[in-house]
């Protein structure tokens, strides 16, 4: 595989190779010495062309522990203000011999261009509204260190679903599972026509009744500009998870959020710092999950 | 120069005229037709002179001239994308002889010098009939009329803002009572920008699962319900640009029942294509309106067999190769369409739903009567306005041989039954046959 453009285009199997690999890296990153020789002189970009300190974080450091030399380009102080083509930014990128690309992008569709336009690895590390790929993985990661498994489990994801590429990289990646998966959030929120494998609930205590899995998506602030909610205070209280609606979901079932969190928006301080929020072993788990991304893909030889 | 057609398939809506003829132009002007019984065997013996051209048009039908309703020839402004000397030449080889522009050039063609400008060019270097359409708006911006009277006394033969529609219903309405007095029928692109907000795509499955914005079907029809209704209060006829929802055809339907004065056209990639076609974030499938869905591409080729779709049109949008070769959401919309649409529609005759003279009418007589132009077709004494076609050759799209300066197609390497081999407007002429 050269690239990691979405969830759409892996197997079960990859999925599964991947988090295989993952926890091999995971194990690494227990020791004392955290640092692996494996790509010792293989270069990756990460290519930002949104702002995002997170994923970018992430990546750097998942680089790092692979030994590869790391250069950052973010947009701030890139030629893209001076108009340069995205085409052109890719050009000039490769000739400098890069190994991987990891690339964020306001734009879906932008990681299979980019990886159709060169010939390094690219990583998707969110394309618009379209994938993050990553995420995904070190969510069921994060699951599967948990629960042993994902067949089986229901999943309900919450919140501002049509703009997410979490949602929908997870929503291909549970798909490939035998998972139920829930979309729950106000209908404005929701996909306009519903993908066949999934339910829809408008309450959000309906929508976690009896769940192993709540997945809270970030609320973006401005989203009352586009007459999504009427204001934060309202979507918080009717959609936000609060402490007591932990009773609805499984006692064993988890809470997790891919960050930032807005704290009492989506989630409640008492929620997210429960022992039952992964918030914190996503974090970890998205270091060893990219580690193992990066090491399985094989850039084109050129 | 004499150009001799033998034993062809004459097929003329518009004169009205159906059979077997030889016919024979001179100097750009139809001399004689012949009609016969039988074809009668003859022989070429090459070319006998420079100045004649014989051609054995057995099994080959001669069609009037096409006219095409909702042509983007660019010029002035976009050059870099069209000239109207390349979008004409584009036009002859997809059997089109006559082209309405639309009016979203640099500057706009909202008073009358672009206007002269643009008919001075096609007559200097341009191939076929050019018909400039006006804009609705000075600078298409929706707030001022533009000089419509001036402009079709300049030679515009309908108004459009097209792309750029006119949202605020009481411009739209004053601009539909104004336009009776001038004769001219206004065109409109029925879109609701703030529906579509920035949607790049139909809203559905699809736009979810590729993570890219939808355009509603609505965001079509609320603008087709709300002319309709203009047009009705107004008693000011109104043609509906590129049909692709099956709630417009409903629309379209209802209104023509009620007699209100309303006509329709529709492109050749909202009854080929569907949303599938951007599935690979295909940046020449991109289009506005935005391909639809199998439901919307049966209804639209249902209401071309029951007349509620008047007219076929290309909606030819030539762009440069780097407006397209960018992310989907940035790239531009349209397709270059000329060359290609012809061929395309002749898969609607092929596959039973319509016959060979109804689908000519969409391509003619139907748009000579909405724009009101004269056409005379193929008599003799006429100037030659004509194309002689095979509906069944088969052969493939490429775009590199595009006459076009446009290669946004999404039919590129596409086989298609049914190709233009020769295009005569005047004395001007184009031979495709060994193409």
């Amino acid at each position: 595989m050269k690239d990691l453009i979405g969830i759409k285009e892996l197997s079960k199997q990859d999925i599964e190779e991947i988090l295989n690999t993952a926890k091999a890296f995971k194990e690494v990153l227990q020791r004392d010495i955290k640092k692996v020789p494996t790509l010792r002189g293989r270069t990756a970009i990460n290519l930002f062309f949104e702002p995002s300190t997170r994923t970018r974080t992430s990546f750097e450091l998942a680089e790092k522990r692979l030994s590869l030399d790391v250069l950052n380009f973010s947009v701030s102080t890139s030629s893209v203000v001076k108009g340069e083509t995205l085409y052109d930014t890719l050009k000039t990128i490769e000739s400098y011999n890069v190994d991987y690309i990891v690339l964020r992008h306001s734009s879906s569709g932008t990681a299979k261009f980019v990886a159709e336009n060169t010939s390094a690895s690219v990583i998707n590390a969110g394309d618009g509204t379209n994938e993050h790929p990553t995420q995904a993985l070190l969510d069921a990661f994060s699951i599967l260190e948990i629960k042993g498994r994902l067949d089986g489990l229901k999943i309900a994801i919450v919140g501002d679903i049509i703009h997410s590429r979490v949602a929908r990289s997870n929503l291909y990646l549970l798909s490939k599972f035998d998972t139920e998966i829930r979309f729950v959030g106000p209908p404005t929120l929701l996909p306009q026509e519903i993908p066949d494998n999934v339910k829809i609930f408008f309450n959000l205590k309906e929508g976690i009744e009896d769940v192993d899995v709540v997945m809270i998506l970030r609320i973006q602030l401005e989203r009352q500009k586009g007459a999504f909610i009427p204001s934060l205070k309202e979507y918080s209280h009717f959609w936000g998870l609060k402490k007591d609606l932990l009773n609805y979901i499984k006692k064993d079932a988890v809470v997790m959020h891919p960050g930032p969190m807005n704290r009492g928006v989506e989630i409640s301080t008492e929620v997210a710092d429960s022992s039952q929020s992964l918030i914190l072993r996503q974090v970890t788990n998205g270091i060893a999950t990219r580690m193992a991304v990066i090491y399985m893909l094989k850039p084109k030889e050129v | 120069m004499l150009i001799k057609f033998y034993n062809a398939n004459l097929l003329d809506p518009i004169t009205k005229t159906k059979g077997l003829a030889d016919l024979i132009i001179e100097d750009g002007v139809i001399s004689k037709i012949k009609l016969k019984r039988k074809s009668t065997p003859i022989q070429i013996k090459g070319k006998k002179s420079k100045n004649i051209l014989e051609i054995n048009a057995e099994g080959l039908y001669l069609f009037p001239g096409l006219i095409d309703m909702h042509t983007h020839l660019r010029e002035p402004g976009y050059e870099y994308k069209e000239t109207i000397r390349t979008g004409t030449l584009a036009a002859l080889r997809g059997g089109f002889t006559s082209v309405c522009c639309m009016a979203n050039t640099f500057p706009v063609n909202d008073n009358p010098e672009v206007t002269y400008y643009i008919l001075a060019k096609a007559k200097e270097e341009g191939s076929c009939h050019v018909f400039p359409i006006g804009a609705i708006t000075k600078g298409l911006k929706g707030e001022e009329l533009s000089e419509m009277a001036m402009l079709r006394e300049a030679g515009c033969v309908a108004f459009s803002d097209d792309g750029m529609p006119v949202m605020n219903s009481i411009i739209m309405k004053r601009a539909l009572e104004y336009s009776k007095a001038i004769g001219s029928p206004l065109i409109s692109h029925c879109e609701d920008i703030n529906l579509s907000e920035d949607g790049v795509m139909n809203e559905g499955k699809l736009s979810f699962y590729l993570g890219l914005k939808g355009i509603p079907k609505a965001s079509e029809e609320v603008m087709v319900a709300r002319d309709i209704l203009l047009s009705k209060y107004t008693k000011a006829p109104i043609h509906i640009a590129h049909v692709s929802t099956k709630g417009s055809v409903e629309l379209i339907k209802f209104a023509k029942e009620q007699g209100i004065a309303v006509t329709a056209e529709t492109c050749p990639h909202y009854f080929t294509l569907t949303e599938e076609a951007v599935k690979d974030y295909n940046t020449n499938a991109k289009v506005n309106p935005p391909l639809r869905t199998e439901e919307d591409l049966e209804a639209i080729k249902a209401a071309l067999k029951e007349g509620i779709i008047d007219v076929i049109a290309t909606d030819h949008a030539p762009h440069h190769i780097d407006e397209k070769k960018v992310p989907f959401q940035e790239a531009l919309n349209g397709i270059s369409g000329l060359e290609t649409a012809f061929s395309l529609s002749l898969r609607l005759f092929h596959e039973g739903t319509l016959s060979l003279e109804e689908l000519i009418e969409k391509f003619t007589v139907s748009p000579t009567k909405i724009l009101k132009i004269r056409k005379e077709g193929i008599k003799e004494g006429a100037q030659a306005d004509l194309i002689l076609v095979d509906i069944n050759k088969e052969w493939t799209v490429d775009k590199n041989k595009f006459l076009s300066l446009g290669k946004n197609t999404p039919f590129d390497l596409w086989t298609l039954k049914g190709k233009v081999l020769f295009t005569v407007k005047g004395k001007k002429f184009l031979d495709m046959r060994t193409e």
